[in-house]
């Protein structure tokens, strides 16, 4: 099967390189048959690319350890949904998945416009091709996933347990299809500036896609962070870690290129400004698969240095570059056509939102390539840590959330003041209620930054409201319809507007969330003894016991926590900890089973008004003599002179004295430490995330109007051909 | 074994994508087709502006004369597109851009 | 005022505002940064400074306590070594050997580290261990 993968390999560098020339021939000669055959071999593309992955994932289902990916990434007892997934827990896999979801998503993109936008359609081919051959090529000379292992091992290197969760496994291709989804629009704005076709139909072409290339990254962001929370030690969901950083970036930049081509397509202005957005957002999806990789920035996240780092900061360089000498040169084409006429109108606001994005992202770029730059300037890396990040997000945040909801509630053109006042101010007053509600009722007045946060978030989730209310108004006068029929009739017939506002609506509330739970959190460290509590804020926690489950894969270690809140009981929580075993013969027959990775399992209680979140993590010291002697014993196991019928029964001896090690613990465990942590409103980040994401799914469902239009084309088109010459 | 799927494989990936090569004569890519891609999206993007202002007005943001204004601009812009369109119809019934293939046929 | 006028001092007032923040930015930055320093260069310059310590566990050097855990960080081509003490999260992957970094200062010849500042990078391959054991061990059930 190693044959067969590396062929289907190899051909698709030659294909996809033959699409990129085709298509280029073909828009220069201005023949059609090259352009045609150079979307068949798009088409072709994806089929070798999906025969790979096949190849690749059957390997991985059929432990076939001939794959060195399969003997480096997987194990016989792996459960086999980890197993398909564990393709790309490594530097070939998810290179493949890269090449991969390109060649489905320039599929279906070729498809859809395989009778449009014919002059630039072979240009974007091209582009899209040129950097599918990148990636192939590049596994092809640095992280081929067929590469062979000679001779196979029996038995592999098994998934890093901290990858072994759900969460972990769908976030890496929901980022990486976020990242290939923007490289669909960028290589219609190359195609449109080659082109000089500047005006509406390459952003009309490749909303849906820059939208969906959104929802994506959003989806991707929000499954790490939710991981980050329910599996790791600290409880915290954001780090301004660099690879988080390199995921948000082109996240912001998308979000702010989404609202400008809408002023672009009214006013026809900001186009050079919408250019380079677009290109903006793919050279930092790029630099996003780069930082992972390369290992140029300290982050827990990195696969580690490779040799991939350095082609990939080449293709990053020539496309920045590439990019900007291009719009430099078609200046002229990309004159505005008009200005902003009012202050007081959307298109204005959109303006100030853009440059709130836009600088929240050059803060994050800023700070997270800042040891690059002092090392550049001074010699010595220095980096910045979450508070200065927070010092610059918190206001720019606080500012997005108030423009969230004034944006809506504007119109397209000039606004009368008196209209203005109007619209103002009910959102307005729900503002300074609000504030003083929150001010008299809670201790909100002791973080202001969280205080304006809520204020400026109810002006938002105020207006929204107000906008739908009065979509169903209108329709009501003049259609006599019900409330309940007028609603939804009003906001379908506007899909993308009313679904924008459903998205605001869920950054708003997923805002409030992230305000509430960093600025009122309750953050203890325990060390309890069993039958010991504590108090921490209004809940009073009991450690009641420790149990131990010797499993086939990994020893855990459970504790039960009895949390009462305000004297009444709240919860039972079994926080955890598990120990893999490691592969290094060094620490012991026995010793390896408690000095391999080992993970947490969050006690975790979630409600609308908090979070009750607990980390277990026990005291094994008392266990090193009991480990060292065990060792001694059983230590023929790795003898080499040892027959294998003895080292069988060795290992039976010493499955048991590890199972009955650890019930002994259980049973009289010392004292152990616990991290407690009291997160406000932390579920309405999830909640706002998903809202925000069912808002982006509604605006892109195609709606009965569009379906009637494409109908209508059709006969467009009839009636063009059926007048012939 | 695995050579000869391989083979196989490559040699209908070539299949399929040379197929339009084969056809006889180089077929030209319409100019026109451009123009009117712009102007199509041109169009749909003012009828949206037209819709949106109406909206806008239902719901008492713009003022009466505010929305007249307005929509009397959008509709002079759209009309411009469509008379645009027009004359693009006219110049490809009455200029051989059409495409075709070898044997006369339209292609779209 | 006319509108080419207005427009003038609207774009001179946007670009005004983006250089105030470009700079606030990066004075802020280098002020607010904390070098990554190795053990021998936090050795060399004495105590005092707050640095992101960075090198890797010294093997066997682990040890905890009823209140911190205690380690020695060494260069990363095993040259000097530090000893530290830490209170706050460990995270999973913290091991001997393992490249980390936490953020503290030299206090008495030993290495105080902030709560909760150590970060430890996930190990990229197993391929070596796994080379190293033919036998993949596990309790059988």
């Amino acid at each position: 099967m190693l044959i067969l993968g590396g062929a289907a390999l190899a051909a698709s560098l030659i294909v996809a390189i033959y699409a990129a020339g085709a298509a280029l021939y073909g828009a220069i000669e201005g023949d059609r048959r090259w352009v045609e055959s150079a979307r068949r071999a798009v088409y072709a593309l994806a089929a070798l690319l999906t025969v790979a992955v096949v190849v690749i994932e059957s390997a991985f289902i059929g432990d076939d350890f001939s794959f060195e990916v399969v003997a480096s990434h997987s194990s016989t007892t792996t459960p086999t949904f980890y197993k398909l997934t564990a393709m790309w827990s490594s530097q070939e896999g998810s290179l493949l998945l890269w090449a991969w979801v390109l060649s489905l998503a320039s599929s279906g993109v070729l498809y859809l416009t395989r009778r449009r936008l014919r002059e630039l359609v072979p240009y974007a081919t091209a582009i899209l091709m040129g950097v599918a051959t990148f990636f192939i090529a590049l596994m092809l000379t640095s992280a081929n996933p067929f590469t062979e292992l000679s001779p196979a091992p029996p038995e592999g290197a098994g998934l890093t347990p901290l990858l072994r969760n759900p969460y972990m496994v769908i976030h890496p291709p929901m980022l990486y299809t976020g990242y290939v989804l923007l490289s669909i629009p960028f290589a219609f704005a190359v195609a449109a500036l080659i082109t000089r076709r500047l005006d509406a139909a390459w952003i009309r072409s490749t909303r849906s896609f820059a939208l969906t290339a959104w929802a994506f990254l959003g989806l991707g962001l929000l499954l790490g962070s939710r991981w980050s929370y329910e599996e790791l030690g600290w409880g915290g969901y954001w780090g301004w870690d660099p690879v988080e950083n390199a995921a948000l970036m082109p996240f912001l930049v998308a979000t702010a290129y989404i609202h400008s081509i809408m002023v672009q397509e009214r006013r026809g202005m900001l186009k050079v400004w919408n250019v380079s957005l677009i290109c903006g957002a793919f050279v930092l999806a790029l630099v996003g698969t780069f930082l992972v990789r390369s290992g140029i920035l300290e982050s827990i996240h990195a696969f580690g240095a490779s040799t991939v780092g350095g082609p990939l900061l080449g293709l990053i360089a020539v496309v920045a570059i590439g990019s900007a000498v291009l719009i430099v040169s078609r200046l002229d084409e990309l004159r505005s056509e008009r200005r902003i006429g009012s202050a007081l109108s959307r298109e204005a606001i959109f303006l100030v939102n853009n440059l709130l994005l836009v600088g929240l992202a050059a803060v994050v770029f800023w700070g997270t390539f800042f040891p690059l730059i002092a090392e550049a300037f001074t010699g010595t890396r220095s980096s910045l840590g979450p508070p200065w990040f927070e010092r610059y997000a918190t206001p720019l945040g606080v500012g997005l959330v108030l423009f969230t909801g004034i944006g809506p509630l504007l119109a397209w053109g000039k606004l009368s003041p008196g209209a203005a006042l109007r619209l103002l101010r009910w959102p307005a007053l729900a503002a300074v209620v609000a504030a003083i509600a929150l001010v008299l009722a809670s201790d909100a007045a002791d973080s202001p930054w969280a205080l304006f946060l809520f204020s400026f978030s109810a002006f938002t989730l105020v207006a929204l409201g107000q906008e739908f209310w009065r979509a169903a108004a209108s329709r009501r006068a003049l259609t006599g319809e019900g409330i309940a029929t007028a609603l939804p009739r009003a906001i379908a017939r506007n899909r993308r507007r009313y679904g924008g506002y459903v998205v605001h609506a869920g950054i708003a509330i997923l805002l409030v969330g992230v305000a509430a739970s960093s600025s009122f959190q309750t953050n203890r460290d325990l060390r309890l003894d069993i039958g010991e509590s504590a108090v921490v804020g209004d809940y009073t926690v009991t450690y009641e016991r420790l149990a131990s489950d010797p499993g086939s894969e990994r020893i855990a270690f459970a504790a039960t926590l009895d949390v009462d809140k305000e004297g009444r009981d709240f919860a039972t929580l079994a926080p955890a900890r598990n120990y893999y075993p490691t592969m290094d013969p060094s620490t012991g027959p026995v010793g390896r089973f408690f000095e391999g990775e080992a993970t947490s399992e969050i006690g975790l209680r979630s409600g609308a008004g908090e979070d009750f979140w607990a980390a277990f993590q026990p005291d094994l010291r008392p266990l090193d003599d009991d480990i060292a002697r065990g060792n001694k014993v059983f230590a023929d196991i790795n003898a080499p002179g040892t027959p294998a019928e003895e080292r069988a029964v060795l290992f039976g001896f010493r499955d048991e004295a590890i199972r009955r090690l650890a019930d002994t613990y259980a049973e009289d465990p010392p004292p152990a430490t616990f991290r407690v942590i009291v997160n406000p409103l932390v579920v309405w980040i999830w909640i706002g995330a998903l809202v925000g994401l069912g808002g982006a799914a509604f605006a892109l469902w195609p709606s009965a109007a569009a379906r009637r239009r494409v109908r209508a084309a059709y006969a467009a088109r009839l009636g063009r051909e059926v007048a012939g010459p | 074994m695995e050579f000869l799927i391989a083979l196989a494989l490559v040699a209908l990936v070539a299949a399929f994508v040379t197929v339009p090569l084969r056809r006889r004569g180089a077929e030209r890519l319409d100019a026109s087709e451009a123009e009117r891609a712009e102007l199509e999206a041109l169009k749909l993007t003012r009828y949206r502006e037209i819709r949106d202002a109406e909206a806008d007005h239902a719901a008492g943001k713009l003022s009466d004369e505010d929305f007249e204004r307005l929509d009397r601009e959008l509709r002079a812009e759209a009309i411009e597109v469509l008379r645009r369109l027009d004359r693009l119809d006219e110049a490809e019934r009455k200029a051989p851009g059409r495409d075709r293939d070898a044997a006369g046929e339209s292609l779209d | 005022m006319d509108p080419s006028r207005k427009r003038k001092i609207r774009l001179v007032a946007a670009l005004t505002a983006a250089v105030l923040l470009a700079t606030a930015l990066v004075y802020t930055s280098f002020s607010a940064s904390t070098e990554a320093r190795e053990p021998s260069q936090v050795l060399a310059s004495g105590s005092g400074e707050t640095y992101d310590l960075t090198g890797k566990v010294v093997p066997g050097s682990i040890e905890r306590t009823d209140s911190d855990l205690r380690f020695r960080i060494s260069d990363r081509d095993g040259s000097e070594a530090l000893p530290v003490r830490y209170t706050g999260t460990v995270p999973d992957p913290f091991r001997d050997g393992r490249e980390v970094i936490v953020t503290g200062r030299l206090m008495d010849g030993t290495f105080v580290a902030e709560h909760d500042s150590l970060i430890t990078k996930c190990p990229s391959k197993f391929q070596e261990e796994a080379e190293a054991d033919p036998e993949h061990v596990m309790i059988e059930e």
